[in-house]
């Protein structure tokens, strides 16, 4: 178990070391970082000296490690666009995608879940059907064409002629633009404790978690009907225990081992996607930066993203891999290959 | 159903097994295939394959059948402006079927055109990743060793990430070595790469599965015994048996292109607005549906849609009629 661990983390090391080399030769050999710094009036002299200054006559691995050392502190230099530390701007956008993801995440888990056993416990009712069939359009629909239809429905609204009253009721519900008033609480924004903040998280939060609902939905329906064929089941439904006891206590139980899994692969996923429901809401993340980086071929931030990223993911999946032998107890033996 | 990938072998090399003239033709045995059969009987896949039929040579002939040329500013009259679908231009009294955007084009043009774009960066992105993945993946499978090491873990790294985010960050870097000035010609391209090398790791994995089944088979020993390259066995011999599964990760990849390049341009990254795509024309529309011109948002969304539920309906189909055991 313990050798397991260990080995799961030395890879886990070996991929951030890779991916770092990535962001570093990002760095290193697209664009030239001399060019960026000296403007067009500029002697050899000034060049030759900014070189020695940055430690670019250096060998290519004392240049590497120094980036290493460098981005463990936190500093991933000076966005090319805004002329300030790239941490900085990274720090102050943080809690706006962590915030809309968490809430996302939510949804998706608890929706996901609950509509999974619902449709498996009521197979052939035409609500578990008609479920499906909407979930299957919603696999197919991109995050972004999601986000769009939602601001035209809900944030432009749509008059539905009603018999009374003014004779039409709007659909226009929920702010499509940015994040809302902020409260500041120092080290931390959150719009989540203002009227406006909770309306303007509602269509991203959707959009983003939607898509990860259904797929969680999904898999927890077949997840559950193969349980449910299963003898123990039909044991406990004959020793008379009542159905919720059999099945949550006995089926869902069961059920969730490659459900973690997915819920946690599924969390990077909400982090990627979060830049595009970002761009669709101007909703002002991590993600919308990085859009604006690659517009602009803004590399240090490009590079950072990047890092934080893969720093995210793989801790995530070390998560869900060492989760795993814990709930799996066969998983224990031959040390877990997978 | 032809493969186009296939290459036929050369009759001078390897006699085939019994005399063409006695078997039926080609086009006969694919019919009476079970391939055919099980698509024969499956609505679905027969109403999601006429309507890829029907948006692929849309966008082959949008030349000829587009009402309008839509990128041609001197056949564009700025009173056609706004026009809503289904309705003639209150001043000229030209008809348009979708509508047309704020400088008097067309919307159907326009999405014939964008499906043009659309499709190639999708076909061109999947044939790139399944190159790329057939090749390492036999090269992983059948050398073995530390190349397939390196191979799968690259490949694991790889998979580690969205393929949206790879995609974004290959499209980036890739903007950043292209000079300026070539930046909206190479645009299209840039895509085609990005896309592709976000999603070879699926075939890679795939064929090399196979080809650790197929590798110790007995007619591979025989190739190897008649004195073949390890090139030939590997592309002649092996390739032909590991390509069923190929086909079906090509169709549900061919989505995903479709929905990635889509994605990208809708963000602004993708396909130049002087040459849109699919997701370019949503992005486009997007801002016009505050003023109420929902049109011009509407059916590109809409054309989108279908392509991408009929190629990921048709995947399904595939899946389940080349390998029952998977349903």
């Amino acid at each position: 178990m313990l050798s397991y661990i260990l080995r799961r983390i030395l890879q886990s090391v070996i991929v951030l070391l890779v991916v770092g080399l990535v962001a570093f030769s990002m760095f290193r050999f697209v664009g030239d970082p001399i060019e960026q710094l000296l403007g067009q009036e500029r002697t050899q002299a000034d060049v030759d000296r900014l070189r020695e200054a940055l430690g670019l006559n250096e060998p290519f691995v004392v240049q590497y490690l120094g980036f290493l050392g460098r981005a463990i502190q936190g500093d991933f230099g000076i966005s090319y666009r805004q002329a300030r530390p790239v941490a900085e701007i990274l720090l102050e956008r943080a809690p706006a995608t962590l915030e809309l993801a968490l809430v996302s995440g939510i949804i998706a888990v608890v929706l996901g879940i609950a509509l999974g056993v619902f449709t498996a416990i009521r197979r052939e009712g035409f609500a578990a059907n008609a479920i499906m069939t909407v979930s299957l359009i919603g696999v197919s629909l991109p995050t972004f064409l999601i986000g769009v239809l939602l601001i035209w429905f809900f944030g432009i609204g749509i008059e539905i002629p009603v018999p009374w009253g003014d004779g039409t009721i709007s659909t226009k519900l929920f702010p499509t633009f940015g994040r809302g008033e902020v409260v500041d609480l120092g080290w931390w924004t959150t719009g989540l404790l203002t009227e406006s903040g909770r309306a303007s998280l509602v269509l991203p939060a959707i959009t983003l978690g939607l898509y990860q609902m259904t797929l969680i939905m999904r898999l927890v329906r077949s997840e559950m009907l193969e349980v449910l064929r299963q003898d123990y089941i039909r044991f406990a439904r004959a020793r008379g225990l009542k159905a919720r006891v059999v099945n949550f206590r006995h089926a869902l139980k069961n059920t969730l081992v490659p459900v973690i899994t997915i819920i946690g692969l599924q969390l990077g996923a909400i982090i990627a996607f979060a830049i595009i429901t970002e761009t669709v809401f101007q909703w002002p993340g991590v993600g919308l930066l990085f859009i604006n980086a690659v517009q602009f071929v803004d590399i240090p931030v490009m590079a950072a993203y990047l890092m934080l990223v893969s720093v995210m993911f793989v801790v995530i999946n070390l998560i869900v891999d060492l989760l795993y032998v814990t709930v799996d107890p066969r998983l224990r033996i031959d040390g877990g290959t997978a | 159903m032809t493969d186009p990938t296939h290459i036929p072998a050369d009759p001078h090399e390897e006699t085939p097994l019994a005399p063409s003239a006695h078997r039926p033709s080609r086009w006969r045995a694919v019919w009476d295939g079970d391939l055919a059969w099980s698509f024969r009987r499956s609505p679905v896949a027969l109403v999601a394959a006429l309507v890829v039929l029907v948006m692929v040579l849309g966008a082959a002939l949008a030349p000829l059948i587009a009402p309008y040329t839509p990128f041609d500013p001197a056949s564009l009259n700025l009173f056609n402006g706004i026009t809503p679908p289904f309705t003639a231009n209150e001043f000229t009294g030209d008809y348009f079927l979708f509508g047309t955007d704020d400088q008097g084009r067309d919307v159907l043009s326009t999405i014939l055109y964008g499906l043009r774009i659309s499709l190639f960066v999708g076909v061109m992105a999947v044939l790139f990743a399944m190159l790329l993945g057939i090749t390492l993946g036999l090269l992983a499978g059948y050398a073995g060793g530390w190349t397939d090491t390196v191979i799968m873990r690259v490949a694991d790294v790889q998979l580690t990430f969205p393929s949206i985010l790879v995609a974004l960050l290959i499209f980036g870097v890739a903007r950043g070595i292209v000079p300026i000035e070539h930046r909206a010609d190479m645009a299209i391209w840039v895509l085609i790469l990005a896309i592709g090398l976000s999603d070879w790791v699926q075939f890679a994995r795939v064929v090399r599965g196979a080809t650790l089944v197929q590798k110790d088979r007995e007619y591979v020993q025989a190739a190897r015994l008649i004195g073949r390259s390890n090139g030939a066995i590997m592309f002649r011999h092996i390739l032909p048996n590991v390509l069923s599964p190929v086909l079906v990760i090509a169709t549900i990849s061919l989505a995903l292109a479709i929905i990635a390049e889509a994605t990208l341009s809708f963000l602004g990254v993708g396909a130049p607005p002087t040459q849109p795509s699919l997701g370019t024309l949503i992005r486009i529309g997007q801002d016009f549906l505050f003023s109420g011109e929902w049109w011009i948002l509407f059916f590109p969304a809409m054309t989108l849609l279908a392509l991408a539920l009929s190629v990921n309906l048709l995947g399904d189909w595939l899946r389940d009629a080349l390998n029952p055991r998977l349903r």
